[in-house]
């Protein structure tokens, strides 16, 4: 067998394919990633890469093909967000204080993959802690896009925080990846990196072993360069677990399946509140194309409302830190992780170890969490964010008698420079002002990348829909994917050899 | 009450009389073999470290999932509590920073606990019951342990106890001496043992007390409150709060105030310290733990626990009262433990209650005391023991015999009716062997003879006298009888 030079672009279907018709080994596909891998460090897409563990996932991969034992997912390389706690391979978070971690367990979502025959190829970068949308809160320096504005040696972000999957997803160094999405980190990162991401139904992937950062919005899911092979890893990421109390007993259905039925007859919402003041032109051009496709394609238009999406914002950025104020007390210096040296109490070890441990962003979520939630402010800050949280709930919930799916702008802009933004952490916050209402609702919702920008920039559109129609935003997302023909491809400037 | 009664609980100052205010909060360790959100054992006194899971030591990304049968545990000791079951409760996170914390936070209930309002009734001496409110009770996580006396400049952490579940049962501000308050956890730990849902062992630390004291003015308003905490025994309790108690009044009359504060017990001093003032108190940054949906629970579930619960001590007591015809009294005291009571009644099993009773606290409890041991570690059976009752009943053995024939069984073990046949035990009613004996004694003693027949008093003499001759085994009441008609004395009774 010899591997096709187009082997790094094929999506997870095509390799699917190619490995069950033995036409490419697993070993050889994995080789080529490890390679690229390898090729493209410049990016810093992966803190840590597992190129033996790889030889070893593709060789057993392929004497399963050979014996006819295939599993779902047998013999796809894949990257792993370094969020996802991976047995005997270090696990940081993107921080300094699990710097040297290395979890003696596996999370219940990256055992499902390997269980489904994926292919470990390495722990992708990522904001510390999953806390920003640029990749550039790390310990282990900023991720570079694979993308530049056009004729420009420029550098832009990936987005984050799931910036490393999605830079490896863009840049070919992959098949897929999974991220976690907690205010937007999948599908902001995915809509500026030109790629596919998801966030299912909150509960419908477990949580058990993924670094916590604020647990009732954080959920793990797919990046993957089609919707179809979203669907594909989807399927094998999720499912009921007893050991994550909040994951949802409720079958997963083949996601592949009417993938292609498209949207004739499909009520499709439009959210007049998402048109914001100062928005760019282009983000609203290519939002009319995406109406103009879906109603080509049959569907209805629904004007609708979701009058508290404005508070959306203020109300994540009062949950979020308080709850990751309390899921970060753990790392205190005394078991695991980052200790600092030479203390004379048990203050200033909690106090050092943490400081020396957690970068500036993190440090300003943990204090903005415990003020949120002292004596005193508890009434007027997370009681009320959680009475926001319930009123965008029923939002969505009114509107969805209206329409069977929502669809919105990704984000409200193409990638930016690195260094741009992060002196503002209000601007930065901003860029997940169309995502975050998907995870204080608990929603699925996909981002599908539909153009490139003045400056030659991806840019996507998201999907937002009921509660565990994964189904429908995927079949929504699909028909969007279609009509969009987005083939635009970064060129491999990264590439050292 | 009497106003005599009402006196006794009152505390004299020097400006008058002092009415104590005691509220109690009692952490209970639910028995049940896993912790409370982790499958890890809670085995009491294993190596340091070895019953901690992923989760008990606070693993990045790991999760609580609740234990069915902790809270089983909790709706039982509710039930047990005559308390309300919330069939919708909510977990919180109790935010702090110690090493023996390992996630930083407590997982317990705060606002929405599972049981609500209940009531404990206590019976205290002479008579006097007293009506406790239960103000909550709610399950949440123990902490690890510090050890700071291993070396020189660490501390060290033992993590075995982290995650093991506790009831947090909380009391109204009900009681009004340290006798009650003593007499209150004494209940509460009887009622939890019934039910099986703690150990209530207090040296273990199964089962802890913290009292809040405050005194007022009888019948005035409350005053302000100290919370004492771990006061780890029944004579601690009371021990503390009178030193609280005379503490407070102390500083009143003295002109100064009461700040709210925590206090900690020192027990070898047997006296209360300030630990912490309600300024210096932490801000637990309670709110929902997101990683636990609310706790619903089914009525049908709740029915099928109280269908399940076991006879409790104030419910055992009337029927004893009632059944048995014992006092009130005895009937208490038997109650207190179930294995107590449970032994009891296979003991009174058709003989006479009283001596039942006598029996068993004069005999039975006698000897264990005299060894330290309790009634469940009682070498000799309660059907072993209802034996030799029968024996004496059935006018086999005398009484004196029979308390050689408990010797015997308590250090040899064996059967009563078999060791009273084989040794020859058997009670003398044969009148001509007693007659006998009788006239021995007689013979042998012609003064005392004489004696006896101007001062009657004397015949009990005579009784000892014969009894010895008989070694034990004659009949008192036949040898009493005929010893009256052969000196000529009047048959009394």
């Amino acid at each position: 067998m010899t591997l096709p030079a187009s082997a790094l672009e094929f999506t997870l279907a095509d390799a699917r394919d190619a490995l069950r018709a033995k036409a490419i080994s697993a070993t050889e596909l994995t080789a080529a990633f490890t390679k690229a891998i390898a090729d493209a460090r410049p990016l810093n897409a992966f803190i840590t890469e597992t190129p033996e563990r790889a030889v070893e996932m593709a060789a057993q991969s392929d004497r399963r093909i050979a014996t006819g034992d295939a599993r779902a997912l047998e013999g796809i390389p894949l990257a792993i967000k370094d969020l996802f706690c991976t047995k005997d391979v270090r696990t940081t978070a993107g921080s300094r204080i699990l710097e040297n971690f290395v979890p003696p367990y596996e999370s219940t979502v990256t055992q499902n993959l390997w269980n489904a025959g994926a292919v470990l190829l390495g722990k992708t970068n990522m904001d510390e802690f999953a806390m920003g949308s640029s990749n550039e809160n790390c310990w282990f320096e900023p991720v570079t896009s694979p993308w530049r504005p056009r004729n420009s040696n420029r550098t832009v972000v990936p987005g984050g925080s799931s910036g490393g999957s999605a830079a490896a997803v863009a840049a070919n160094l992959c098949i897929g990846a999974t991220g976690t999405d907690t205010g937007g980190s999948i599908r902001q990162p995915a809509a500026l990196s030109g790629i596919v991401g998801m966030k299912p139904t909150y509960g419908r992937v477990s949580r058990w072993g993924i670094v916590a950062f604020a647990s009732s919005l954080d959920q793990a899911g797919p990046m993957a360069r089609t919707v179809r092979d979203a669907a594909i890893l989807l399927r094998a990421m999720a499912g009921f677990d007893p050991k994550d109390s909040t994951s949802v007993e409720r079958d997963v259905p083949d996601y592949e399946q009417g993938l292609e039925v498209g949207v004739a007859g499909v009520r499709i919402g439009v959210p007049r509140e998402y048109r914001l003041e100062g928005m760019s032109a282009e983000i609203d051009t290519l939002w009319s194309n995406g109406v103009a496709w879906m109603r080509d394609q049959g569907a209805e238009i629904v004007d609708i409302s979701l009058p508290h999406a404005k508070f959306a914002l203020p109300a994540y950025y009062i949950v979020a830190p308080a709850e990751a104020s309390s899921n970060l007390a753990r790392y205190d210096g005394v078991r695991y992780g980052r200790r600092a040296e030479n203390v004379s109490d048990i203050t200033e070890l909690y106090e050092r170890s943490r400081a020396e441990g957690f970068g500036a962003e993190v440090r300003r979520r943990v204090l903005i969490g415990t003020y949120v939630l002292s004596a005193g402010y508890y009434d007027a800050y997370y009681v009320r964010a959680q009475k926001i949280r319930t009123l965008i709930a029923r939002d969505f919930a009114q509107a969805f008698e209206r329409c069977d799916a929502v669809l919105t702008p990704a984000t409200p802009g193409p990638a930016f420079a690195i260094g741009e933004k992060t002196a503002d952490p209000i601007a930065m916050y901003l860029n997940d002002v169309f995502t975050v209402t998907a995870n204080l609702a608990g929603l699925p919702a996909i981002s599908v990348p539909v153009g490139l920008s003045t400056e030659g920039l991806p840019l996507g559109l998201q999907v937002i829909a009921k509660a565990f129609d994964e189904a429908g935003v995927l079949r929504v997302g699909r028909a969007i994917e279609r009509a969009a023909a987005f083939d635009a491809k970064p060129s491999a400037w990264w590439r050292l050899s | 009450m009497s106003e005599a009664a009402e006196r006794t609980r009152l505390m004299r100052g020097e400006s008058g009389d002092w009415e104590i205010v005691i509220g109690v909060e009692v952490h209970a360790q639910v028995l049940s073999h896993a912790k409370l959100f982790s499958g890890a054992s809670t085995l009491f006194g294993a190596e340091p470290n070895t019953q901690v899971s992923f989760v008990d030591a606070a693993m990045p990304g790991t999760l609580p999932v609740i234990n069915r049968f902790c809270v089983e545990q909790a709706i039982r000791t509710g039930l047990g509590l005559k308390a309300q079951i919330n069939r919708v409760s909510v977990f919180d996170r109790k935010n702090y920073f110690y090493p023996d914390l390992p996630a930083g936070y407590q997982i317990s209930q705060y606002k929405h606990p599972l049981v609500g309002e209940g009531e404990v009734l206590l019976d205290l001496p002479g008579g006097r019951m007293v009506r406790v409110g239960i103000e909550r009770l709610h399950l949440e996580q123990d902490a690890g342990k510090s050890l700071h006396d291993q070396h020189p400049d660490h501390s060290w952490v033992d993590l075995n106890r982290s995650g093991v579940a506790l009831m947090e049962i909380v009391s109204k501000p009900d009681m009004r001496s340290s006798e009650e308050a003593a007499a209150f956890v004494k209940k509460l730990r009887s009622i939890v043992r019934y039910l099986g849902t703690c150990d209530g062992n207090m040296e273990e630390g199964s089962l802890r007390a913290d009292v809040n004291v405050s005194v007022r003015r009888p019948g005035g308003l409350l005053g302000t409150r100290c919370e004492i905490k771990n006061v780890n025994s029944m004579r601690f309790i009371a021990q503390a709060i009178e030193y609280e108690a005379r503490r407070q009044i102390g500083v009143i009359e003295a002109g100064g105030t009461i700040h709210q504060e925590t206090r900690l017990f020192d027990a070898r001093a047997g006296e209360t310290r300030s630990m912490r003032s309600k300024e210096e108190a932490h801000d637990y940054r309670y709110f929902p733990d997101p990683d636990l949906l609310p706790l619903v629970i089914e009525q049908s579930w709740i029915d099928a626990i109280a269908a399940s619960l076991p006879e409790l001590p104030d419910d055992k007591k009337a029927r004893l009262i009632a059944e048995h015809g014992i006092s009130a009294y005895d009937a208490g005291v038997l109650v207190t433990e179930r294995e107590l009571a449970d032994y009891y009644e296979e003991l009174a099993r058709g003989v006479d209650s009283k001596s039942a009773v006598n029996w068993l606290n004069n005999e039975i409890l006698g000897r264990l005391n005299r060894a330290g041991q309790s009634i469940g570690e009682c070498p000799v059976s309660a059907r072993t023991n209802n034996d030799i009752l029968k024996l004496i009943a059935e006018g086999t053995i005398s009484g004196k015999i029979a308390k050689d024939l408990l010797d015997v069984v308590w250090s040899e073990g064996g059967d009563p009716r078999t060791i009273v046949a084989e040794r020859g035990l058997t009670q003398v009613t044969d009148t001509t062997a007693i007659e006998q004996a009788i006239e021995r004694v007689i013979a042998a003693n012609p003064e005392k003879t004489e004696e006896v027949k101007r001062k009657p008093r004397l015949a009990g003499w005579f009784v000892g006298q014969v009894m010895k001759e008989s070694g034990g085994k004659a009949n008192p009441q036949v040898v009493n009888a005929l010893l009256k008609q052969r000196l000529g004395l009047p048959a009394d009774g």
